[in-house]
């Protein structure tokens, strides 16, 4: 036996032991009717031409690895950024396993959200039961401050009315009357993640809002981030922006102390979030700004219901969405935009310039939510690369639009493609046929990286298979740098290892790049 | 949104839901209201009579070709019909297959997202048969239906039904602000058709709001796809309906708490009325026409 209790191997060497080759080798034989090298290969080889790129882009009917996820999960991850907040989905058990491990395995934190366990018989009568007594057993066992519901498929399928169900929760003593439930209804099968994030968001300010008189205090701001696999860097550098400028800020959902807890002997099941008084008194500010407007449309406009000017970012990244945003929260606040930051911006310039050899011309694909891709392609223009292929699955006709708008506005983006609904299987065809220099996206590009040979930088939710890159802002001047540092360290690895062979490609091995 | 006022029709199926609530609203529109139909029925039959045409193409038809329903504008799916009543079908998948009741939350969800509610003073929902699923109770969820009314008459499934539908209220009316606005009896010439429907109306909390009279004119109409408000507006029938819709709109804010009843009290009712009659008599009965029998030969 190759494996010993004195060595342990990990899978993938031991499965290249001889025994191991022959077992799977036999399987393959007799278990997968295989066909012959030749016909895979061959096929294998079909995938990346042109005939079939029309052929996959011209799919209807299938979709193959999806760049999106469903509406609850952003539910959960929204529900995450307030103070002692469970997050409680209505439905079945399975679904809420999956958002707790998808946050676990990017944030490398725990994550706590409870279900209301429907099965068949909840089906057939409706899920009040589960509701009554999933409400009183989370309030008993887990002590939050807020218990925030929103809903599976099957749930929103037999129609389940949350604000009903609650109601009849409360009366039955499931929880005391005055207990805040705020609730979003999120059909997975409509929408995405983002939608989901609005839906709680706006959900738990209707609960907080909702009959109440606003008295507006001048120059005070609510900032809403978005769904953000960088919350915990990107957070609190905006928060470190504003409090140089001395804005009076609040952050409507935050979940960067919840997705960072320290390891001091203490679990903490809830941690940092946005308190509930400042929840409440959110509805004063002058204005709402959201980091992220394509997670944030219905939100927005309720604030706007009361009078509060809103303002709608594109995930705030790089030189000139920087300056926007500051732009509007001093223009907002009143507040200058100090000499400190000033620098800072000189400063990611300077390492613009320092690099533009390296980067100028270069060709680019980006995936991910649209405000995402948006930055990117924005950021990437800016250090005078090409955008060449921008993928949102959950993009809509209005995205679309906008981002020809952005690429019309600079000669980098001439050759730009916008590719709004389409998913990475469509990706892998648009990388064999049209081949870029670097892949954007998340850790599910690297079977693109893999099959296309794309070198994969990881700069979005999820990213399961690199560590602590969240905890590293990608907003602001300083997440440009972190920006143009990490796509830099990929060009410069490529380059590295393409002349490292002896005496026949290490001409240019330079110690200097 | 603050005036807009919200209202549903339920009934037992083929009670003449849809025609007494298009006629009534058509009467409606004369008072100067501008109202939204949104038919909540697979069968999609709630606005032919005030579009005069055959079924419209629904919510969920449009949103099954164009692949998704957030690819529908709000102009897709709205027809004008009868003086400016706006009219969409929220239809639903055929008979047998499918979930009709999420095609109900998918389309309401769609209408109101997309401001198909703004400028109107009156939502009127017209829902199939029973409140059968979570579904077909989206009308009367917080912030939708502030009324119902029942369609009805003085058959005995009729009244099982309109009771049912009462209990679907009372399920919702603690939590919500939904109310029973009162029964509307559609004359089928039953054994004391009105006494029963008062007697009932008074047992559920509620309130008979009005006995709109059987008249061939109602079909007449109907075959030319118009309302009778529209075919024979000088007609008697006409002026029911007017009186109808006059009752219905001074009765914003007066809908009740239902008080639903079993269904032992309501055959005690119909037992009451000498509609229907107890086992002993039946046996009786049956005795003595055997009897009768026996005695002939």
């Amino acid at each position: 036996m190759p494996q010993s209790a004195e060595k342990i191997l990990d899978h993938a060497p031991l499965f290249r032991e001889p025994e191991y080759r022959k077992m799977l080798a036999e399987k393959k034989l007799n278990f997968e009717c295989p066909h012959s090298d030749q016909i895979v290969t061959d096929q294998g080889e079909y995938t990346k031409t042109w005939e079939y790129r029309e052929k996959n882009l011209a799919r209807e009917a299938l979709v193959v690895n999806p760049a999106k996820a469903c509406q609850p999960l952003g539910a959960v991850f929204a529900a995450a950024g307030f103070e002692r907040t469970m997050s409680f989905v209505h439905g079945s058990q399975g679904c809420v396993a999956y958002y707790r491990s998808h946050l676990s395995r990017h944030f490398k934190e725990p994550s706590s959200a409870v279900s209301s366990s429907m099965t068949e018989d909840a089906a057939v009568f409706g899920g009040l039961k589960n509701m009554v007594d999933g409400l009183a057993n989370t309030y008993a066992l887990y002590d939050p401050k807020m218990i925030a519901v929103s809903t599976t498929c099957m749930a929103e399928v037999i129609g389940d009315d949350l604000h009903g169900f609650i109601e009849n929760a409360k009366s039955e003593g499931s929880v005391p009357p005055d207990f805040d439930v705020p609730f979003a209804h999120t059909p997975a099968f409509v929408g995405s993640h983002v939608d989901g994030y609005d839906a709680m968001v706006k959900g738990i300010l209707e609960h907080f809002w909702k009959g109440k008189e606003r008295t507006e205090a001048a120059g005070t701001i609510n900032i809403i981030p978005g769904f953000d696999g960088f919350c915990v860097g990107n957070n609190r550098e905006l928060k470190r922006l504003l409090n140089l400028m001395g804005v009076s800020y609040t952050f409507i959902q935050d979940a960067s102390d919840q997705f960072d807890t320290p390891s001091d002997g203490e679990f903490r099941m809830y941690d940092g979030g946005t308190k509930i008084k400042d929840v409440r008194a959110a509805l004063n500010a002058e204005a709402t700004l959201s980091l992220q407007h394509y997670n944030t449309r219905k939100t927005l406009e309720y604030c706007q219901e009361f009078e509060q000017a809103t303002a709608s970012f594109h995930y705030p990244l790089g030189v000139k969405a920087t300056d926007e945003f500051l732009m509007k929260v001093s223009e907002i606040s009143g507040k200058e935009i100090p000499e400190t930051i000033r620098l800072e911006r000189g400063r990611l310039i300077d390492a613009m310039a320092d690099s533009q050899s390296w980067l100028h011309g270069k060709k680019y694909a980006i995936y991910g939510d649209p405000d995402f891709v948006y930055a990117v392609a924005r950021f990437i223009m800016e250090t005078g690369g090409e955008p060449i292929h921008c993928l949102a699955t959950n993009g809509t006709t209005a995205w679309e639009a906008e981002m020809k708008e952005l690429l019309a506005s600079s000669p980098f983006g001439k050759d730009a493609q916008v590719w709004p609904g389409k998913d990475l299987w469509a990706m892998r065809s648009l990388l064999f046929t049209e081949p870029v220099d670097l892949l954007i996206g998340n850790s599910y590009g690297k079977y693109l990286e893999r099959d296309a040979g794309t070198p994969l930088v990881r700069l979005m939710f999820p990213i399961f298979d690199r560590h602590h890159h969240h905890r590293f802002p990608l907003m602001g001047y300083q997440g440009g740098l972190r920006v143009l540092t990490t796509i830099l360290d990929k060009i410069f690895d490529k380059l590295d290892r393409e002349s490292m062979q002896l005496g026949v490609t290490d001409y240019s091995y330079d110690l200097t790049r | 949104m603050a005036g807009l006022r919200q209202i549903a029709f339920y009934g037992k199926g083929g009670i003449g839901k849809s025609t007494t609530s298009q006629n009534t609203l058509a009467a409606l529109v004369d008072l100067g209201q501008k109202i939204l139909i949104v038919g909540c029925d697979p069968k999609a039959d709630s606005t032919r009579l005030i579009l005069n045409s055959k079924a419209q193409d629904t919510v969920l038809h449009l949103a099954a070709k164009e692949g998704s329903v957030e690819d529908l504008e709000v102009e897709d799916v709205l027809k004008v019909g009868y003086r400016g009543i706006k009219c969409v079908e929220s239809g639903g998948p055929e008979p047998g297959v499918g979930c009709a009741g999420r095609g109900v939350i998918t389309s309401i969800n769609f209408l109101e997202e997309n401001g198909a509610y703004d400028d109107v003073d009156y939502v009127s929902y017209d829902v199939l048969g029973d409140v059968v699923c979570g579904g077909f109770a989206m009308p009367i969820r917080e912030n939708k239906a502030q009324e119902i009314y029942i369609v009805m008459s003085g058959e005995m499934m009729a009244l099982y039904a309109a009771n049912n539908i009462a209990k679907g209220i009372l399920k919702y009316a603690h939590s919500g602000g939904v109310r029973l606005g009162g029964l509307i009896c559609n004359e089928r010439q039953t054994d004391r058709e009105l006494d029963l429907a008062e007697a009932l109306a008074a047992k559920l909390n509620s309130k008979l709001i009005h006995f709109v009279p059987r008249d061939n004119i109602v079909q007449h109409a109907e075959l030319r796809k118009m309302t009778v408000i529209q075919y024979a507006p000088e007609s008697k029938q006409a002026a029911e309906y007017r009186a109808l819709a006059e009752k219905i709109h001074a009765n914003s804010g007066q809908g009740t708490i239902p008080t639903p009843i079993t269904m032992e009290e309501l055959e005690d009712m119909l037992l009451d009325f000498g509609i229907m009659k107890t086992d002993e008599q039946m046996l009786a009965e049956l005795q003595a026409k055997e009897a009768a029998v026996a005695a002939a030969q």
